[in-house]
Parts: structure tokens; sequence; C-alpha cells
């Protein structure tokens, strides 16, 4: 940012200054303002900018932090079992399902617009899988390609009713879930149930470990390596050509901070069975999406269908096209989530994504910090969410409290999460930031 | 005035466009030349609308004949009309409130390295076209939602001259604005006058108009009701344009006005 105002307090709008300078009005060649929010260097600035976001309500994944912390000191005050590593390696895994379809839920709700049908795909996904691996003994890669394939089809068709018919998306995917629970239903057949090979492919997705301790050591040190190497030359091409850039000491205080949380679990891991699969690929999936919505003008385009629609045709965006892909990936990530839930269980059985399992992913969107009015929110919100959930889920279950208490208790968090959202986004706008 | 070419960038002849029992527009003509503001104003429903539309392809003419530097092009879609050169900036701004200003600016036409966003290109440009057109905004990086009415205007302006166009259509630029603001407005449109482009602005602000139009093109009922100068005529006349009658409540008033001060 520009130097000229730095002896000016932190971040302060600069109030008592003029706001138009008549003689910068006519010659003026920079685009600076008097007003401008003025960044100071170093720790002092970062606080100052955490404090202003505060105030104006930019939260971001401050309170379902908070609130994770909360529930883990809570169960393990009630179970001195709740922070083990075998217990958190349980949980990492058992989430995976639950967040990659709450991954997809996330890219739907950046639109504004909502998929509910995301629980009976993933079931589809599942029987597909099964019975095209069991029952007609297809290879498992071709059955797998074709299960994920079945539900970006699903999820594509949901994503053109709603976009160039202009059904409302609720009611198309409402119709969706329906629809896809019968077929899941139709081609399980009266058996109901296909068990999975035990060893097979799918049935590794969550059974495999890397047991290796260096697996988790390493991927820890690739990711805090990556991320400073990113931020870093990043950096370097926004000096070089004069924009403004992060301070040196604030990319290390952040690739410190995540290189504690990075190798901490890679501790907790390597104390039980070793690094999950199905916690690598989640992550993989997470910085995968999060690079496309953030790093490419695809995901550039959801977020400005999340703005304004009309803005978006205006500039020339294909909203059909965007609406109909957000659907089809929607439709994917529940059934690559719906394969990891078949997979914890090795098996297709009639009961599956029906039950809790869409309100679960949507929930988990929403409170890791997905705003339900579009246009706000990261992928990395579903593993908060999902986090959060699942804790619940096993903390209860460890206290040996039945599903009725911890549907109350889900519930509850939920509504104190879309209330946070609800409240933040008029702060916001009372801070003219939404 | 700036010098201003011979054959002009945008000529309707005898432009019509008729909505079912609705004749919007009859026979409509209009010259627009480089480095010359043109302000087009009429009564509400005059068809001032309907006729930006037609230029920038919403809605396809049914009679008549654009000409684009001196050949006849058709209009069929928005596009078109963005190929050609033409900007339009619309009334309600169609700017993303949650997304900052340098990715409006670039919306739908992003600038890609290796099929990923170019962040740091966009932006040293968006600050290089903020300033060359002294917009003055505390950040780039901070939401459209951040910004007052008048900087969004500028933002939205400042957004239509990316794609170098030879000619920017403003709707109403300077209706909800303030003093300050509508003044900002109104040097912008001076400064993209003085680089040589073309400029239709439609305004209900006759002070606005006197202050940066070359020519003042009136519309009423859906046909053309004169072309006047700027400088040699008076506030009066154009009203009297507008409003399509010589003998009115203002032309009498002007009357006896003169009158008094003889």
């Amino acid at each position: 940012m520009s130097t000229d105002n730095t002896s000016k307090p932190i971040l302060a709008k600069i109030a008592d200054a003029p706001a138009e300078n008549p003689a910068a009005a006519d010659g003026s060649v920079t685009a600076v303002d008097p007003r401008l929010l003025v960044r100071e260097q170093g720790l002092s600035g970062y606080l100052g900018e955490f404090k202003r976001k505060m105030k104006a309500g930019d939260l971001g994944s401050i309170p379902v932090v908070l609130g994770l912390i909360i529930i883990w000191a809570i169960f393990q005050s009630l179970n001195s079992n709740f922070l083990t590593a075998g217990n958190l390696s349980d949980i990492s895994v058992a989430m995976v399902g639950t967040g990659m379809i709450a991954v997809g839920i996330v890219f739907v709700l950046l639109l504004g617009e909502i998929d509910l049908s995301v629980g009976s795909v993933s079931g589809v996904a599942g029987a597909t899988f099964a019975v095209l691996n069991v029952t007609h003994g297809m290879s498992e890669w071709l059955a797998l390609i074709l299960a994920i394939l079945t539900g970006a089809a699903a999820g594509a068709i949901h994503g053109y009713v709603f976009a160039k018919i202009g059904v409302p998306a609720f009611a198309v995917t409402l119709a969706g879930l329906l629809f896809w629970n019968g077929f899941m239903l139709q081609i399980l057949g009266s058996n109901g149930t296909i068990n999975l090979d035990s060893e097979g492919l799918v049935a590794k997705l969550t059974s495999y470990y890397f047991s290796d301790v260096a697996a988790g050591y390493g991927l820890a040190a690739v990711a805090v390596a990556a991320y400073f190497l990113s931020s870093f030359f990043d950096n370097r091409r926004r000096e070089a050509v004069g924009v403004p850039s992060r301070p040196l000491s604030e990319i290390i205080v952040r690739t410190v901070a995540l290189a504690v949380v990075a190798f901490a679990v890679a501790i907790m891991f390597n104390q039980y069975k070793g690094l999950p699969l199905a916690v690598v690929i989640f992550l993989v999936m997470l910085v995968a999406t999060d690079f496309v919505l953030r790093r490419t003008s695809y995901g550039r385009k959801v977020f400005a269908l999340g703005g304004s629609v009309e803005a978006s045709r205006r500039a020339g965006i294909n909203v059909v096209m965007i609406r109909t892909s957000v659907y089809a990936i929607s439709g994917t990530f529940a059934a690559i989530g719906g394969l990891f839930i078949a997979s914890k269980i090795t098996s297709a059985n009639q009961g599956a994504g029906s039950g809790e399992l869409l309100m679960n992913a949507i929930a988990a969107a929403v409170i890791g910090g997905t705003s339900l009015f579009g246009g706000r929110g990261r992928t990395w919100n579903a593993l908060l969410g999902v986090l959060v959930i699942i804790s619940i889920q096993y903390g209860l279950a460890l206290q040996g409290i039945a599903s009725p208490i911890q549907y109350m208790i889900t519930g509850g968090v939920l509504l104190a999460t879309v209330v946070i959202d609800a409240v933040t986004r008029k702060t916001q706008k009372t801070a003219g930031r939404a | 005035m700036v010098h201003v070419s011979a054959t002009p960038v945008l000529a309707l002849r005898g432009v019509s466009k008729r909505f079912g029992a609705v004749q919007a527009l009859t026979d409509v003509e209009l010259e627009v030349h480089a480095g010359e503001v043109v302000a087009l104003v009429g009564d509400n429903g005059a068809g001032k609308s309907t006729l930006v539309k037609t230029i920038a392809g919403v809605h396809p003419i049914d009679d008549g004949v654009i000409e684009w530097e001196g050949k006849s092009v058709q209009i069929n879609r928005p596009h078109d009309a963005q190929n050609l050169g033409i900007a339009t900036v619309y009334q309600d701004l169609a700017l993303c409130d949650n997304i900052d200003v340098v990715g409006n600016l670039y919306l739908g036409r992003e600038l890609r390295k290796f099929g990923v966003l170019n962040e740091v290109e966009m932006e040293r440009r968006s600050r290089e076209l903020l300033s060359t057109l002294s917009i003055r905004i505390p950040s780039v990086r901070i939401p459209i939602a951040s910004l007052s009415g008048g900087q969004r205007q500028t933002v939205a302006i400042a957004r239509s001259m990316l794609g170098e166009p030879k000619l920017v259509i403003l709707d109403e630029p300077t209706a909800a604005l303030g003093v300050e603001q509508t003044a900002q407005v109104l040097d912008l449109v001076e400064r993209l006058r003085e680089r040589g482009h073309a400029v239709i602005l439609i305004s209900h602000n006759m002070a606005d108009v006197k202050a940066v139009a070359d020519k003042v093109a009136v519309l009423r009922l859906g046909r053309n009701n004169g072309v006047f100068d700027v400088a040699t005529t008076s506030q009066e006349e154009i009203i009297s344009a507008i409003t399509g009658a010589t003998d009115n409540a203002v032309t009498r008033r002007a009357a006896r006005n003169g009158e008094a001060q003889k």
C-alpha cells in the first residue's frame, strides 16, 4: 500500500483529511485516495487489520475454530479418551465422506443456491459401484469412474433444468432427492444390500493407512514448504511490479502457524495407524477446489454469479453453463463422498444416502463459514464444518448418548451458525462490506 | 471542442423498432463522431433507453441501417456491439458487490497466465487505468460493497474503458449521485472525450448536458425532434424540443421573461 501515510495510526480511515483535493483532481497521477486504508508493516499492522475485520463482521473462520476448540474441550473433560490419537484419527477418516459432499455444497452455496439431492446421489454412486463391480464383475477402476460420472451426470441434469428452464433449484433438487433414492433402490434390487470386497479398491479408500511415519511428516513438510514458497514468490512478483505486497514477517508468521498445525496432525496420525489415505485424498481435493475457486477465471465466475447474476450476464458470462457445471461438480463430489461412505461400511445398502447425511453435509458447509446468501466462502470451510459435526457425533457416541440427542445438538449448532451468518452479514452491510 | 473526424463512428439511419402494438422508434437518425459527447435527451417514454439498447445489441432493430465507421453493420446480440467497440454503462451499475475492484474491472475478461488468473498483472493494470482516469478509491482490493455510489459509478465507467472501446454509452450516469460525485463523473466524461472516445450520454439533467455535451439529440415519442449544438443553443430551446411544443408553459414563460427584460 502507499507509504505516504504510514505515520498515521494503523489502518485509520483518515477522516480529518479533506475528502477531495481540487489540485489533485486535475492532474493527479495516482489512484491514492486520502481516505486510503493504510496498513502498517509488521505485526502491529496485522493485528490492526484483524481488529478492523472483527469490527466489520468479517469473521471468516474464527467462530468455527473457537467452536471446535470448545466442543473438543467439553468432550475431553467428559471423557479423557476423546483427544487420543486413535479417536481423532477415526474422526478424520469418518469425516471424509460427508466432507466430500460438503465440498460440492460449498460450490452450490457460492451461487446462493441449494442442492438437496446430494444425499441420494451419494447413495446412487455407492450402489452403482457395487452393482457394476460385484454383481456384473466389471473392473474396479472402471466401475469407480462410472459411479462418479453417474453423480456428475445427475448433478448436471439438475443444474441444466434449474439454469435453462428456470425451475427453482430447491424444487429441482428436491425432485432429484426422491428420484435418485428410488433409482438406487431399483438398481440394488430385492436383496437390498451388496457387500463390497473388503480388500478391494473402494474398501481401501478408508481402510488404508500409510504406516511409514515418513509419509505423515513428509506430507506436512511438503505442504508447509509449498505454502511458504508460493507466498514468497507471489510477493516477489508483486514487489517487482510495484503493487502492494505482504511483508515477509507476515508470511513467516503464517507459515509457522501452518507448520505447527500440520506437524501436530502428522504426529497425531503417526501415533495411531499412520497417515490415512482418505485424509490425503480429502486434502488434495480441498487444495484443488480452493485453487479452482480462487485462482481460475472459472472460480471468479462462480463468485460473480453469487454476487449478481445480472452483472455476470452483462459481463459476458455464460450463466447457464456455469450453473450447470456447478451442479455437476456438486453431483461429482456427492458421488465421491458416497463411495467413501460405502467404503467405511464395505457395502452398498438401501439406507445409503438417506437420513441425516444431506443435512450434515449442508450443515458442514454452513458451519464452516460458507454464506447461505451466496458469494462468500471457501472449500476449506467444508473441512472445519465437517470436523465439528463428526466430533459431536463421536463425542456423544463415546458418552453413549443416542442419536436423538445428537440430532438436537447438531441442529442447535447449525442454528447458531446461520444466526452468526445472518448477523455478520448485517454487520458487514453497516460496515459497507457486503 | 476537440477535433472531430469527418466519418461518424456510429450513424443510425432511419432506425425503427416496434414492440407489439407500440412503435417505440420511428426513423431515428443519430450521428456520433470520435472525440465528441452527444447527449441524448427526451421525456420518459421518448425512446432513449430503447435506442441505446438497439445500439448495445439488446434489442435488434426492425428497420433502418446502423453504420459503424461508414460501413453498414448488423448488431443482433450484445456480443456484436462489444466486438465493434461499443461499451455500455447501464444505470444499474452491473457490478458484483462481493468481488473486489480489480475482479470487477476484469470480470468476464480475466487476464490469465498458464490458465491461472494473473492477479498481479490485473492489479497493476487496474491501478494504472484508475490513475490515468484520475479515479481515486480507497483500495483496489476492497469489495465493491465498500464503495460509495459515485465511486461505484466511476468503477463501472472505468470497467467499460478496459476493452478500449470507440464508443461509450452512459445511461444516466449522474442520476443517483451527489454534487461532488456528479462533478467527478462529468470530469471522467470529459477525459473520455480527450482520449478520443465517442460518448453517448443519456441524462435528464440539463446542467450536466450543458456542462459536458457537444451536441444534444432530442427524442420525442420515438422520433427525432432536433439535434442542437450545445454552445449555441439555449436551455429553453432544448426543453421546448423535449416537451414537443413551442407553445407551452415553458416557452410562454420564456417569452414573458424576455419581454420583461426588454
